[in-house]
C-alpha cells in the first residue's frame, strides 16, 4: 500500500469495547460484528490492493438505527465509513482502523413502484439489477447499467454516480435519480428531491449524488424507470488503425446519432477477449468498435445502415451487423468478458478510468504504449468511445516485488495524461483513495478547498469517510476563515465554521 | 442604484472582497429578464454581460464552453448552425414580464435552472452543465466539474450552481453538453380531454415504446378546444413508425391526429413558456409527481385558477390570484413544490419565491451557501429565506 490513510486515533481504538457495546445497544444480534475473522470480508472493496479491517461493522435495518448509530458516533467523535456491496474500484468503501463500517446490505427492499409516474422507490442496499428485475414484467427497466450491476447497490451507485455502457444515451446515475432520503452524521433525516423533477431550492440532491459517502448516508432512493426499447441492434466493426476507429466515432456523432452504446477495444483487449470467449472477433485489426442502437425496429434498422456506411467511409476492414438478439449478445460477450479475459493473460490487472476529449484518443493511446514500455508493463484498453471514458487495464503480477508499485505509477501517469489533454481523472469509478493524491493535477488548492467547504456544511467534524477524495484534510474552522478587510470581519453575528 | 460592469475575474474578485469588507449586498445579473422574480431588494447590481463570447466549441465532442453574458439567442444560433441544440430547451423569461425577447443570457438561464418542455426526457440545466469557472462570494476564483461529457471527479458542484440563482458564486465561464438536433420533429395530438384523462394519456404515451420527447396539455382556452400534445422526434423512418404507432397506443384515450408544424409550434410555446397565461397577474410554477397533477388543478378550478400542464403533468403552470398559502399547501400535499414566478410586488415582498423546504433542509442549504459566500454578500433579501437577512 503506497497511500497514507488518516492516522488512527489511539484514544478511539482504546475505546473499542465501549463502542461495540454502544452499537449493540442500537442494533442487536448479528447486526454488529467485532470478531477478527468475521471482519475480514469487509477489509477491502473492489480495489483489492488496499486492505484494512474496520474496528467494527454495523448492519442496521431501519432508518432509526442508522440515525442512532450516526448520532452516537458523532457525539463520541467516532469515524464512520458507509458501505454498499463493496465493489468500488477506487477504494471508496475502504475501512479505517478506527472507524465503524456502516454496511447498508440489509436495506434490501423495494418500497414502491409507480408505473404512471415511472419511478421506483428503493432501499439503498437493493442491487442495481434488482430494480430492473422488479419492473421488467411491466416492460420497464432502470437505465444506468454498471458492469457490476448484479452485485453493486443503488446506494453505492448514488455515492459513486456510476455509469455503464448505456450512459451516453441515458445518462449517469445522477440523471436518473429524483430523490433520496439522507441521514446526516448528526443523525438528522433529510429528504432531498422527491418524485418530481427539479428541487425547490438549492440542488443538494445533485451534490449528494457522486459524493462518495462523504456527505451523508443514503437510506432511500427514488429512481426513474424507462420503458424498455422495443429492439436493439449492434454493429461490430474492425479498423486497421485506432485513428480510423476514432474518426468513425466522431463521424457517427457528427451525423446526429447518439448510439445506446459505443465501445472500443484495442488489439490486446480484442485478443484477450477472443481467446477467452471465442465469439469471432477479428484478430487482424487494431481497433474494434461495437455500436449499439436501440428503439423502434425502424430506427435501429435505419441507424445500423447509417453506421455501416460511416464505418465503410472510414476504411473499416470488417463489419458485422446483428440480425437477432443472440448475435447482438455475442458481439457484447467479448467486451463484457474483457476484464476476466485480461485476468487470464496476466496474474493481476489494474483498471483505470480517465476521460479524455475523444479526438485526442490516438495520441493518448500512443503515449500510453510509450509509458507501458517505460514501466515495463502491458496494457489493454477498453473504452466507452462515445463519451471518451478510457478503461486501460494495466497488467502486472502482485507476487513480483515492485510490480504493484509500478502498476500504480503507470496508472497515475495515464491519469495525468488524461488531465493534460483536457480530460479528467475519473469518468465513473470515483476518486476514493485511489485517485485522491492526484486531485491536484486537476484542481488547484482553492478549488479543492471550495469543495471541502461543501463537505464542512454537511459534516463539520469530518467524521464521514475521511481519507477519501481529498488529498489534504483541512479543519473546517480553518477553511471557513476569511481574509479580513479594513481590520474587521463584517457581520460578526453571521455563523462561520 | 449602483451597477457594476466587471469584465475580468479580477474585477469580480475585487468587487466581492470589497463587499465583504464593507458589508455590501450584490445581485448578480445577466440580461435582467428575471429581475421581476422575488422580493424587492436593495442591492448593487453586478452586470455579467461583460463576460461574453464563446471560449471553445467542439461539436463532435458535444461540448460548448461559453461565457455567461452571451445572449441565449446567440448560443442557440451557434449550435443550430452545427445541427446541434441545448437539449434542456432553456428559454427567455423576458416575455413573461412584458419585456421584448432577447435579453436572456446563457449564464442567467443556467443559474435559474430554466428548462422547457424537453426537460421531461432530456434533463434540465443541471443535467447539461458539465463544468464552470466562477468567483465565489469569498472573492476567490475556482473551477469545478470538467470539459468532457463524462466526469465524476470531485463533488458535482455544477449541479449545485445550476439553479442557485446567483447565491453562491458568479459564473465566469461554463461548459455545457450539447446534443444533435433531431432531424424531424412532429406533433401528435388528442383534442378535448380533461386534466385527468390528459394525464392518463400522457402517462400511457411515456410508458410505451413511442419514445415521446415531450408531452403537454392545455385545457380549452382562447377559443381553442383542449389539446394534449405529444412530440415525436428523431430520424425520419423512426419518427414515421412511432407516429404511426401512437394512435393505437392511445386508442382508449381518444383519436390521435397529427398537427401541422405551424399550428403545433405556437401551442408548444404557449404551454412551455406559459404564454397562454400571459394575462394572469400571479403565475406559479409547480413541480410535482405527474399523477398528482389532475388533483392539484382540480383544487383550483372552482376558485378561478387557470393552468397548463407540461412534462407529462410533472409541471403545472398555475395562474391564480387567490391565497398563496393554499397554492403552497396543495402543492405540498401533492408531493411537489410551488415557485412564485410572477405576481404583484406586494405579494412577492411577503411570499418567498421558492417553496419553503423542511427546516433541516433549509438550514443545510444555508450552510452550503455560507460555504461559498461566508459574509452573505449575495443575500440581498430577494428570496426571503435567509435566517440572517439584513
Ligand atoms: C467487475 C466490476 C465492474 C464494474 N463496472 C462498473 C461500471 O461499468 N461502471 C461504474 O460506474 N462502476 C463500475 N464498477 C464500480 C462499482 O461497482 C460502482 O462504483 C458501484 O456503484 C459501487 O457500489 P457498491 O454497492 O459496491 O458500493 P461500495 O463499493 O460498497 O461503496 C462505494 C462508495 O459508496 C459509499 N456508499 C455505499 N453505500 C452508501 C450509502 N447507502 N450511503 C452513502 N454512501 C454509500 C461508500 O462509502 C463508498 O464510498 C465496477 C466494479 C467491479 C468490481
Amino acid at each position: 500500500m503506497t497511500l497514507k490513510m488518516p492516522t488512527p486515533d489511539e484514544a478511539v481504538l482504546a475505546r473499542r469495547a465501549e463502542i461495540v457495546a454502544a452499537l449493540r445497544a442500537i442494533v442487536s444480534g448479528e447486526g454488529v460484528i467485532d470478531d477478527a475473522d468475521e471482519l475480514r470480508p469487509y477489509e477491502s472493496d473492489g480495489l483489492t490492493a488496499y486492505r484494512q479491517p474496520p474496528m467494527a461493522v454495523v448492519l442496521p435495518e431501519t432508518v432509526d438505527q442508522v440515525a442512532a448509530v450516526l448520532r452516537w458516533c458523532h457525539a463520541n467523535g467516532v469515524r464512520v465509513v458507509p458501505r454498499g456491496a463493496g465493489t468500488s474500484l477506487s477504494g471508496g468503501a475502504l475501512p479505517l482502523a478506527d472507524a465503524v463500517l456502516l454496511g447498508m446490505a440489509r436495506f434490501n427492499r423495494i418500497l414502491a413502484i409507480d408505473y404512471a409516474d415511472r419511478i421506483a422507490v428503493v432501499q439503498p442496499g437493493v442491487t442495481n439489477l434488482a430494480i430492473t428485475r422488479a419492473v421488467e414484467e411491466e416492460g420497464f427497466y432502470y437505465a444506468p447499467d454498471p458492469s457490476s450491476q448484479i452485485a453493486c447497490t443503488i446506494g453505492g451507485n448514488v455515492a459513486e454516480n456510476s455509469g455503464g455502457v448505456h450512459c451516453l444515451k441515458y445518462g449517469l446515475t445522477t440523471n436518473n435519480v429524483l430523490g433520496v432520503e439522507l441521514v446526516t452524521i448528526e443523525g438528522e433525516v433529510l429528504r432531498l428531491g422527491g418524485r418530481h423533477l427539479d428541487p425547490a431550492g438549492l440542488d443538494l440532491l445533485g451534490v449528494v449524488v457522486g459524493s462518495e459517502g462523504l456527505l451523508g448516508v443514503v437510506t432511500e432512493v427514488t429512481v426513474r424507470i424507462l420503458p424498455r426499447p422495443e429492439t436493439a441492434r449492434a454493429a461490430l466493426i474492425g479498423f486497421p488503425t485506432v485513428e480510423s476507429a476514432g474518426q468513425c466515432v466522431a463521424d457517427v456523432i457528427a451525423a446526429g446519432i447518439i448510439p445506446a452504446g459505443m465501445e472500443m477495444m484495442d488489439r490486446p483487449a480484442i485478443h484477450a477477449a477472443e481467446a477467452f470467449v471465442q465469439v469471432g472477433y477479428p484478430l487482424d485489426v487494431e481497433a474494434l468498435l461495437i455500436v449499439e442502437m436501440d428503439g423502434p425496429a425502424a430506427e435501429c434498422d435505419h441507424l445500423v445502415d447509417e453506421v455501416a456506411r460511416i464505418a465503410d467511409a472510414n476504411g473499416a476492414v470488417s463489419l458485422r451487423v446483428s440480425n437477432d438478439d443472440a448475435e447482438r449478445l455475442a458481439f457484447w460477450a467479448g467486451r463484457k468478458a474483457a476484464f476476466p479475459a485480461v485476468g487470464r493473460i496476466a496474474p493481476d490487472y489494474y483498471c483505470m478510468d480517465g476521460t479524455i476529449p475523444r479526438r485526442r484518443l490516438p495520441e493518448v493511446l500512443r503515449r500510453m504504449s510509450e509509458l507501458a514500455a517505460h514501466h515495463g508493463l502491458g496494457v489493454a484498453n477498453v473504452f466507452h468511445a462515445g463519451d471518451g471514458n478510457l478503461h486501460p487495464l494495466i497488467l502486472y503480477d502482485a507476487h513480483k516485488p515492485g510490480d504493484l508499485e509500478r502498476a500504480e505509477e503507470f496508472g497515475n501517469d495515464i491519469l495525468r495524461l488524461c488531465v493534460e489533454v483536457g480530460g479528467v481523472l475519473t469518468g465513473e469509478h470515483g476518486v476514493g483513495v485511489e485517485k485522491r493524491d492526484l486531485m491536484p493535477a486537476m484542481f488547484s488548492d482553492i478549488d479543492l478547498k471550495q469543495q471541502q467547504r461543501v463537505k464542512c456544511a454537511f459534516d463539520p467534524a469530518s467524521l464521514l469517510n475521511p481519507g477519501k477524495v481529498f488529498p489534504t484534510l483541512h479543519r473546517c474552522a480553518e477553511l471557513g476563515r476569511m481574509h479580513v478587510h479594513g481590520g474587521a470581519l463584517p457581520f460578526p453575528d453571521l455563523p462561520r465554521f | 442604484m449602483t451597477v457594476h460592469h466587471p469584465t475580468t475575474p479580477e474585477d469580480l474578485e475585487r468587487l466581492f472582497a470589497d463587499a465583504v469588507g464593507h458589508g455590501g449586498k450584490l445581485e448578480l445579473r445577466g440580461g435582467g429578464s428575471k429581475t421581476a422574480i422575488g422580493a424587492a431588494r436593495d442591492a448593487e447590481i453586478v452586470d455579467l454581460r461583460g463576460f461574453a463570447g464563446v471560449a471553445d466549441y467542439d461539436p463532435p465532442e458535444l461540448v460548448l464552453t461559453v461565457r455567461p453574458g452571451t445572449p441565449l439567442a446567440d448560443v442557440e444560433r451557434l449550435v443550430a448552425e452545427q445541427g446541434q441544440m441545448l437539449a434542456f430547451e432553456p428559454f427567455d423569461h423576458g416575455p413573461l414580464f412584458g419585456q421584448a425577447p432577447g435579453t436572456a443570457t446563457i449564464g442567467g438561464v443556467v443559474a435559474a435552472g430554466t428548462a422547457g418542455s424537453g426537460r421531461l426526457t432530456a434533463g434540465g440545466a443541471r443535467d447539461h452543465l458539465l463544468g464552470f469557472t466562477a468567483v465565489s462570494g469569498r472573492g476567490e476564483r475556482f473551477v469545478a466539474g470538467g470539459k468532457v461529457v463524462k466526469n465524476v471527479t470531485g463533488y458535482d458542484l455544477p449541479k449545485l450552481i445550476a439553479g442557485s440563482w446567483g447565491r453562491l458564486a458568479a459564473i465566469t465561464e461554463l461548459t455545457l453538453k450539447v446534443l444533435p438536433r433531431p432531424r424531424v420533429v412532429r406533433t401528435m395530438a388528442i383534442e378535448g380531454l380533461g386534466a385527468e384523462a390528459a394525464q392518463a394519456a400522457m402517462a400511457d404515451a411515456m410508458g410505451g415504446p413511442a419514445e415521446i420527447a415531450a408531452a403537454a396539455h392545455r385545457p380549452a382556452l382562447d377559443g381553442r378546444a383542449a389539446v394534449t400534445l405529444f412530440r415525436v422526434q428523431g430520424f425520419a423512418p423512426s419518427v414515421e413508425a412511432r407516429c404511426a404507432a401512437l394512435p393505437h397506443l392511445l386508442e382508449r384515450h381518444g383519436r390521435t391526429v397529427e398537427l401541422p408544424a405551424d399550428e403545433a409550434a405556437p401551442l408548444w410555446t404557449s404551454i412551455g413558456r406559459a404564454g397562454a397565461l400571459a394575462d394572469a397577474e400571479t403565475l406559479w410554477r409547480v413541480a410535482l409527481p405527474p399523477s398528482a397533477a389532475p388533483g392539484f388543478v382540480a383544487a383550483f378550478d372552482p376558485l378561478g385558477g387557470r393552468w397548463l400542464l407540461d412534462w407529462a403533468g410533472g409541471l403545472v403552470w398555475l395562474g391564480f390570484d387567490g391565497d398563496p398559502a393554499l397554492v403552497r399547501s396543495t402543492a405540498e400535499a401533492a408531493g411537489g413544490h410551488a415557485m412564485l414566478l410572477r405576481g404583484p410586488a406586494e405579494l412577492r415582498d411577503r411570499v418567498p419565491m421558492q417553496h419553503p423546504r423542511a427546516a433541516g433542509v433549509m438550514a443545510l442549504e444555508e450552510r452550503v451557501r455560507r460555504a461559498f459566500d461566508p459574509a452573505g454578500i449575495f443575500e440581498t433579501g430577494r428570496f426571503l429565506d435567509h435566517a440572517h437577512a439584513h
